[in-house]
């Protein structure tokens, strides 16, 4: 080999292995917040509303000149199709080969109870801004990498009975309730929720994702004596009931988890929708304050098909998301590096946070990985089309 | 007068799995095939009737009519694409061609109907029928649904016996190469049989529409129920079917109504078990002769 041939050789050799490396260190520059949850089928308008919670937050951090030194937030997102196994596989490939910082899951409670145990035993931070399942964040990780910002639904369902006591005078609840992980992961809430009271149900009746009529199931407990109904279910099935209730002229009150706020809860149930108390972690139509304006006018500049408050739906993804990404934010920023652990303990270092739900003191801590208690739930209704909080 | 309401919801629920299932019979009665998507079918005649009349606000006997006409032309296209190329050859993989369609169509709906569940309003389904001043817990629609069922499977019994298609589907049932032989066009009339059982279930979709939430996977359940009833009627027997239909409808309410939905789906699938156990071919349907 002639000696021009060899350094041509050589130099090239360095070109390449300097391309590599300024590839590698670009990479390197964005911190990756990976999302996994449905964005297709019934919940990709939830899924959707995550993911304009989660942007708009990244947007205010990378304005403001983003992290651990000027590194970016970047958003990378799979979809779980609603389907445990695909979540899994999706949180595989966002751990493992993205190597996002933390970890965000999305709405159904059966994807994020696969997801968890996975962020446990790779150490990334996983935090459920929507699925309510209390296993979430009460798993058996030694240490626990789960964190909420969300309901969630050991709280709602003591919730649900205060509610109810107060407002209806309830003494005889009947339960209704969908059957999958989180109709049961309820049922479980309840009791124990009532049990606490010496309330006795006065039954437990469940129903499919897909039933049309809820009849029997209501007639049940409308036998059995119940005085109110505690509903947990999404959106669709959920309008069933309303529309079961209506078909056998009940008038009973019902205080819902938040399925109905799912959809077009009003199209779906019928004039009776109004009927449904259901627990939300915000709504748009509360007490006005800046963080809330500053966020409206950036999901309206950022979304064109977002005309005003009335087109965050569902608010609950979109709040809850945001202020999710903040507290992550502010995790990375206390741990001052991405590594897993090290952003664990750094939920435990956040101190004050003036965010869009509340502002959070001290939001975590080794004992409690929920940033939100009962005291923060909002009672809503819907009014048309619109969520409002119950004027009590 | 619970157990009334039970009844007579179970027996509109059931009318319904009745309509889908002589779907199934039909083409299966003609040519051994069946298209095992039946609930996308369903699907398809309920989202087309809630896009013309809702969304392009076209007069309700309009969009019905339009939605029937589209789902009796996806019949074809499932015969066309996803049954004949296999069965002609022998294969049995318009078992799974058939499922793939149907999946393919379900999609097709999300990404273009949208994801959120939608509701198609109904005159018949706004105040609930009452008896006496008692409220009977159903609307006039579901008092409605098992009559159009009945009257369909009359129907197609008559047609089957008094036309020249129904004549000549029949003939290919019994013999297809004499029928062939006789000058009966075979491909013709086994894709009118596919298109027939579309539109079969698109009338099952359009009624159920305003009981239900107008959705991409609002079929998947029912194609499966009303598979089960088929084969618990007697694939065989269009009476029978709808009849299994009936039961298996009734069932499913009087086990919620009674023991509590906890054991529905766990006894009324039990039962078929053992309904099949006690007689293979179903309750009505008769042993197949095959002839050597």
């Amino acid at each position: 080999m002639s000696r021009l041939a060899r350094r041509t050789l050589l130099s090239s050799a360095i070109a390449l292995a300097a391309a590599a490396l300024s590839g590698t260190a670009l990479a390197a520059d964005t911190i990756k917040i990976g999302l996994v949850t449905a964005l297709s089928g019934q919940s990709a308008l939830a899924g959707e509303a995550i993911s304009r919670g989660m942007q708009v937050a990244i947007d205010e951090v990378n304005a403001k000149g983003g992290l651990l030194g000027g590194r970016k937030l970047e958003l990378v997102r799979r979809d779980d199709e609603a389907n445990p196994a695909k979540g899994v596989v999706a949180a595989r490939e966002l751990i493992f080969k993205e190597k996002v910082a933390v970890l965000f899951g999305g709405l159904d409670t059966p994807v994020s109870m696969a997801i968890v145990p996975l962020a446990n035993q790779e150490k990334v931070p996983f935090m459920g801004p929507w699925a309510a399942g209390t296993g979430i964040t009460r798993n058996s990780g030694n240490p626990n990498f789960a964190f909420r910002v969300s309901a969630m639904d050991e709280i709602v369902d003591v919730a649900m009975l205060q509610y109810a006591q107060k407002n209806f005078k309830t003494a005889k609840p009947g339960l209704i309730l969908v059957n999958n992980p989180w109709g049961e992961s309820n049922e479980k809430g309840l009791k124990a929720a009532l049990a606490a009271k010496g309330v006795a149900p006065a039954g437990v009746e469940k129903y499919e994702g897909n039933d049309l009529d809820m009849v029997p199931q209501l007639t049940r407990l409308k036998a059995a004596g119940a005085d109110t109904l505690f509903l947990v279910g999404n959106v669709g099935p959920s309008a069933q009931v309303v529309k079961s209730l209506d078909r056998m002229g009940w008038k009973v009150p019902v205080v819902s988890h938040w399925g109905p706020a799912g959809g077009r809860f009003t199209e779906l149930a019928g004039p009776n929708a109004r009927e449904v108390h259901f627990v939300q972690t915000y709504s748009f139509f509360g007490k006005a304050t800046p963080v809330r304006e500053r966020v409206v006018k950036e999901l309206m500049a950022k979304y064109p098909a977002i005309k005003g408050p009335d087109d965050i739906t569902p608010a609950v993804g979109v709040a809850n998301a945001y202020d999710a990404t903040h507290l992550a934010a502010l995790a990375i920023a206390a741990a001052g590096s991405t590594e897993g652990d090290a952003v664990r303990q750094g939920f435990y270092k956040i101190g004050r946070y003036e965010g869009l739900i509340k502002t959070y003191d001290k939001p975590f801590t080794p004992d409690n990985h929920d940033a939100l208690g009962p005291n923060d739930y909002v009672w809503a209704q819907f009014i048309d089309n619109r969520i409002v909080p119950v004027e009590n | 007068m619970q157990s009334m309401s039970a009844l007579i919801a179970g027996f509109g629920l059931g009318s319904m799995y009745g309509l889908m299932a002589l779907g199934f019979h039909v083409t299966y009665a003609v040519s051994g095939t069946v298209n095992f998507a039946q609930g996308s079918s369903m699907m398809l005649g309920a989202v087309l009737t809630f896009a013309f009349a809702q969304t392009l606000g076209w007069p309700m006997p309009l969009a019905v009519v339009l939605a029937l006409a589209l789902c009796a032309l996806y019949g074809l296209v499932v015969e066309f694409m996803a049954v004949r190329p296999f069965a002609s050859r022998g294969s049995n993989a318009w078992l799974i061609a058939t499922v793939a369609l149907g999946i393919v169509l379900d999609n097709l709906v999300l990404f273009t109907f949208g994801k959120e569940p939608r509701s198609l309003p109904s005159a018949l389904a706004v105040s609930p029928l009452s008896l006496g001043g008692q409220g009977l817990g159903v609307y006039p629609l579901q008092v409605l649904i098992p009559l159009v069922g009945l009257a369909l499977a009359a129907a197609l019994h008559l047609a089957a016996r008094r036309t020249r298609w129904g004549v000549a589907m029949l003939a290919v049932v019994q013999n297809r190469d004499a029928a062939r032989l006789m000058g009966i066009p075979i491909k013709r009339v086994v894709a009118l049989s596919f298109a027939l059982s579309a539109v079969f279930a698109g009338i099952a979709g359009v009624l159920i529409a305003p009981l239900f939430n107008v959705n991409a996977d609002m079929g998947t359940l029912f194609g499966l129920k009303a598979f089960a009833v088929a084969i618990l009627g007697g694939i065989g027997s269009a009476w029978g079917v709808m009849a299994a239909g009936l039961l298996f409808g009734m069932l499913e309410a009087g086990i919620t109504s009674t023991l509590g939905s906890g054991y529905t789906q766990i006894l009324s699938f039990s039962l078929v078990i053992v309904a099949l156990a006690l007689r293979p071919n179903g309750l009505f349907g008769r042993a197949e002769v095959k002839k050597v």
